[in-house]
């Protein structure tokens, strides 16, 4: 299959080796993957902030750059990407877009993958190869678990990683207090929120909180960091697409990722 | 222009600055059910449990004696009856009994032990009565004021649930839901029964009407 | 004709400014910022959300028809905001024909106006109140005690909070800020002759609240209450509780006023048969509510022999007008959302500073009382008081998209903001993200933020406004390189190389099958679009690939989907 992978802006600046594994995955699993390289961002901090007409021109370009009927699914390591281009490019397009904007929207809407739901609906897999022999926990990101309804398809995707000792997350499905621009905006109400998932995240005594959006992970790993906990983030994509032979390397550090 | 006209118009005037989205109400909602006697009973007498509410199934040749008994035990001596009750239900009863009137004030309820009523409908899966205020209900105050209301529901008239006991109503007359004795969840969020209505409600349902 | 009219349509009015209790005193991150700090409020609302939240989802698993009546709910009111002027004027007639009497207020001070006068005419100098959003939201209490008419609320929580002389805090249940202990502090301080033994049971101070009203509810000949549900068909107003002052103010004054928004009309006596399910269910958790009080006009010697109905505009035509936000007006006050919300879990409910909090109140408060009536209006910051997790939106039995209604509304308020700050800095971001060689280039600046970062990587301070992110967490320093810069070098061109060659040597992949770009060649999609993949030499983009493609489309990969 021909696959169009989206870095996210925040894949590609910050957190590179989500993208790469998401790449690595798809590549092992026998796709094709291509990356247009005009690609930058989804506009959803833009829409969610509140900006409609400012993200134009992303929503054209994404449209324009994963448009091409070659490309038969786009993927992207991030629920609330995916729930942009999805839920939101519409009505940006709807309000200050033209005709042809909207049908271009609506081609790629109906394309676009996060990761999890791609590999267990569109390519039918769950057991994808992968081994990763450490103490994990599960975080549903908001966008993943309510806007793309990925329901449990990252855990039966974990459930078949070979070696992994699972941990199930207490109120896994609260949010974890991001919310983009809110953690900014409201810094106060967020922090409480992540001083309970961090809890949350410390009584499972797991290595790795893993999820399938950079963005609630660098929330997370930054309050993990802050408080010099044990317990690590890294993306689903990371962790899927470790194998016995080209193994993850857990660092010590926290933001050992970023540091390198 | 008066309020209304003002109202109106701009009611008139929002719905011409947007447009109405289209809209037909699904009704896919279980509606029309029916139950066995049996299984609505059950289903009827846990609903009511589980709101604290005493149950007592009986037929009705021996409903009068369960509610002389239900009365003695809660030592009331002195029961509201509305005025088109069956007196026969107290036959057992040797306490006193006052027929209402919507002369008599509600302090005056106040004064009772307790009240003795039937009921119009019932619905099974949420256990709630549903009084109209037909002769043998009463107004509403004699079944709301005194603190102990015993109430008559006959098999017949449960129905299995919200859709099927709605449909049985009459819309004009004053209707009041029972379901349980008052209570409030109002503190910490945790119920609990007994508030300004009656704080211990007696179901006597006759399963052979 | 009602359907007729001239001209332009006019945009109708908000809630008057400085009117009712629509808009707090300070905007939503400053006052939550003080509420935060009670620990105890953040005990209490965790507590009780926690047992609220449990309880919901055991009653509406229960049944296997509850999405199905979710729709039928939502329909239903979306029908009836589609025919409001229509369906006004047949409860208007419906209750006059059973011998009530219908008066129309076009905003709160109009209401007041004339429930005082209605009160005044019956002579008393007291009411009893049954707990109503509607007379909280336009401030009835505090006119009629300035006119000389104390109200006294009945229903439990309303009543801890009066004579704590607070503030609501919560749709359903507004003391939910208060432990049982501070409810007993609260009785002891201000019900006359109340034992000074009482203890913090629950039930003995449900029993205290028994005691201390009953005589207000055998003497008071004048009630007000709100109204759940309106209907159209029969002109029946439906009062929805649980302890049975409900029924008390509704059955024993001589003279009932009810005040219903505009938008609680029902179309039909059938839709209650949704409702009915819908709304206890998601507000208390309870398969029913205790008590449910319906009562159509007048009934000669039973309850109230005068009844008045006041229809409440006060802001509710201004969110009709709005295509999206309209469908705020569908609330039944369920309060699910607020139960659900973890914004307003932690900060409460005072920190939205309206009768309506939570995430309904974030998009509802703003429409009915406007964003911008003042300067640094308090209501342009409730949109924003959400992460948009859409918990709300889950748990809304009627399906109100909370989410997508905050987002319009965010978008409404940036448009009416002129230029600010934060709109200047959108619009940079919008323009260097739109070119790529611009963001390209800014990428490498980010990459320079790796100096600011110590040793371990971490970032722990950064400047205002992003100082409250970097308070309680740190931030990763940029990698040294971006996922394309990886992908443009030697070594991510022979990682994927190498995936892609396992990917070939799959069992179940056919062998037959050219791979990715196995050869090192491969397909570019349309314009310039870059391989992932290897045999790339580095050097990235190379527009028009021609003559290199090899592999075709793997669709066969669908086949072990089953």
């Amino acid at each position: 299959m021909r696959i169009g992978l989206f870095a996210t802006c925040l894949g590609d600046t910050l957190f590179p080796e989500a993208v790469r594994s998401t790449a690595v995955l798809l590549a092992r699993l026998g796709h094709d993957v291509v990356f247009p390289p005009e690609q930058t961002c989804c506009g959803q901090m833009h829409v969610n902030t509140g900006y409609q007409r400012e993200p134009l021109p992303l929503v054209r370009g994404f449209a324009e750059q994963f448009g091409d009927a070659s490309i038969e699914a786009v993927v992207m390591p991030s629920g609330s990407c995916a729930g942009s281009v999805r839920h939101q490019h519409g009505i940006v397009a709807e309000r200050y877009g033209d005709a042809a904007l909207r049908a271009g929207v609506a081609g790629v809407q109906a394309k676009t993958y996060e990761l999890s739901e791609f590999l267990v609906d569109v390519l039918g897999v769950t057991e994808v190869g992968a081994y990763f022999p450490h103490r994990v926990t599960y975080h549903p990101t908001c966008h993943s678990l309510r806007m793309l309804r990925v329901g449990e398809k990252p855990l039966r995707l974990l459930r078949a990683v070979d070696g992994i000792d699972l941990v199930e997350l207490p109120e896994a499905d609260a949010c974890c207090g991001f919310g983009g621009t809110f953690a900014v905006k409201n810094a106060d109400t967020s922090t409480a929120m992540l001083q309970d998932k961090l809890g949350n995240v410390a009584a499972t005594g797991a290595e790795v909180c893993t999820a399938g959006d950079s963005s609630c992970l660098m929330h997370i790993g930054g309050g993990l960091s802050r408080l010099r906990s044990g317990t690590r983030t890294l993306h689903l994509a990371q962790i899927l697409a470790s194998t016995r032979s080209t193994p993850y390397v857990m660092q010590t550090d926290q933001l050992s990722e970023a540091a390198r | 222009m008066t309020a209304r006209e003002t109202v109106l118009g701009r009611v008139r005037d929002a719905l011409a600055l947007a447009p109405r989205p289209e809209v037909t109400v699904p009704r896919e909602y279980r509606t029309g059910r029916t139950l066995p006697d049996g299984e609505r009973l059950a289903l009827f007498v846990d609903r009511l449990t589980d709101y604290r509410a005493q149950v007592h199934t009986c037929t009705a040749d021996r409903a009068a004696e369960v509610i002389a008994d239900v009365l003695r035990e809660r030592g009331a001596r002195k029961v509201g009856v509305p005025a088109g009750l069956d007196r026969g239900l107290l036959a057992g009863y040797d306490g006193e009994v006052r027929e209402d009137d919507s002369n008599i004030p509600a302090p005056r309820l106040d004064e009772l032990d307790g009240v003795v009523t039937g009921s119009a409908v019932s619905c099974a899966e949420t256990g709630t009565i549903f009084l109209d205020g037909s002769a043998d209900q009463g107004r509403r105050a004699l079944s709301l004021v005194p603190d102990l209301h015993v109430c008559v529901v006959d098999l017949s008239s449960v129905a299995a649930g919200v859709p099927e006991a709605v449909a049985r109503l009459v819309p004009e007359r004053p209707t009041t839901l029972i379901s349980g004795p008052s209570a409030t969840s109002d503190i910490e969020l945790e119920r609990v029964e007994g508030v300004h209505g009656p704080r211990t409600l007696d179901v006597v349902i006759r399963t052979d009407v | 004709m009602s359907s007729t009219f001239l001209g332009m349509p006019a945009a109708p009015p908000r809630s008057p400014y400085g009117t009712g209790n629509l808009r707090g005193e300070r905007k939503f991150p400053a006052a939550a910022h003080d509420e935060l700090r009670d620990e105890q409020l953040r005990r209490n609302l965790g507590k009780a959300t926690r047992t609220i939240r449990g309880k919901r989802l055991d009653v509406t698993a229960e049944l296997p028809d509850w999405e199905r009546l979710r729709d039928a709910g939502s329909a239903i009111k979306t029908d009836t905001m589609n025919r409001l002027p229509e369906l006004l004027q047949e409860l208007e007639r419906k209750v006059t024909e059973h011998g009530g009497t219908v008066h129309w207020a076009r905003d709160g001070v109009e209401a007041n106006e004339i429930v005082t006068r209605l009160v005044q005419e019956t002579g008393s100098d007291e009411v009893i109140k049954v707990k109503s959003m509607a007379t909280q939201e336009i401030g009835l209490n505090e006119h009629l005690t300035s006119r000389g008419i104390t109200a006294y609320e009945t229903d439990l929580a309303e009543l801890i909070v009066q004579l704590a002389d607070d503030k609501p805090s919560h749709i359903l249940v507004p003391a939910i800020h208060r432990n049982r202990e501070e409810i007993r502090e609260i009785f002891r301080a201000a019900i006359p002759g109340v034992d000074p033994e009482l203890d913090s049971v629950p039930a003995h101070l449900a029993a205290a609240a028994r005691a201390y009203l009953r005589e207000k509810f055998m003497t008071t000949q004048v009630a007000v209450s709100g109204a759940n549900f309106g209907i159209a068909e029969t002109g029946t107003l439906s009062v929805v509780e649980s302890e049975g002052n409900g029924r008390m103010c509704l059955t024993l004054p001589r003279t009932l006023i009810t005040v219903m928004g505009i938008e609680k009309v029902l179309p039909r006596y059938q839709d209650l048969e949704v409702f009915l399910q819908l709304l206890p269910r998601s507000s208390t958790g309870e398969r029913m509510n205790p008590y449910t009080s319906m009562w159509t006009g007048v009934t000669p010697g039973d309850g109230p022999q005068e009844f008045h109905l006041v229809l409440l505009d006060n802001g509710r035509t201004a969110a009709l007008a709005d295509e999206v936000g309209r469908d705020a007006l569908n609330c039944i006050r369920c309060s699910a959302c607020l139960n659900v919300c973890p914004v307003y879990e932690r900060a409460g409910g005072h920190a939205y500073g309206s009768t309506y909090p939570g995430p309904i109140g974030a998009v509802l408060t703003p429409q009915l009382a406007g964003m911008h009536a003042a300067k640094d209006d308090p209501n342009s910051s409730l949109p924003y008081a959400s992460t948009l997790c859409g918990a709300c939106f889950d748990a809304c039995p009627v399906k109100i998209d909370i989410p997508s209604l905050l987002v319009e509304l965010r978008h409404q308020h940036t448009e009416q903001s002129g230029t600010t700050a934060e709109k200047l800095a959108m619009k940079a971001a919008a323009q260097v993200m739109k070119r790529p060689r611009l963001y390209t280039a800014a990428q490498k600046a980010a990459g320079a933020g790796r100096v600011v970062a110590g040793r371990d990587g971490r970032i722990s301070h950064l400047p205002p406004p992003f100082a409250g992110w970097t308070d309680s967490r740190d931030i990763p320093a940029p990698p040294k390189q971006t996922f394309r810069a990886w992908l443009a070098s030697a070594e991510g061109a022979a990682e994927l190389r190498a995936a892609a060659e396992e990917g070939a040597r799959k069992p179940g992949h056919d062998g037959e099958q050219v791979g990715p770009g196995r050869n090192g060649t491969h397909v570019s999609p349309g314009r310039d679009a870059e391989q992932v993949g290897p045999g790339r030499d580095g050097t990235h983009v190379s527009p028009g690939h021609d003559g290199e493609h090899v592999s075709p489309g793997r669709d066969d990969e669908d086949g072990d989907q089953g």
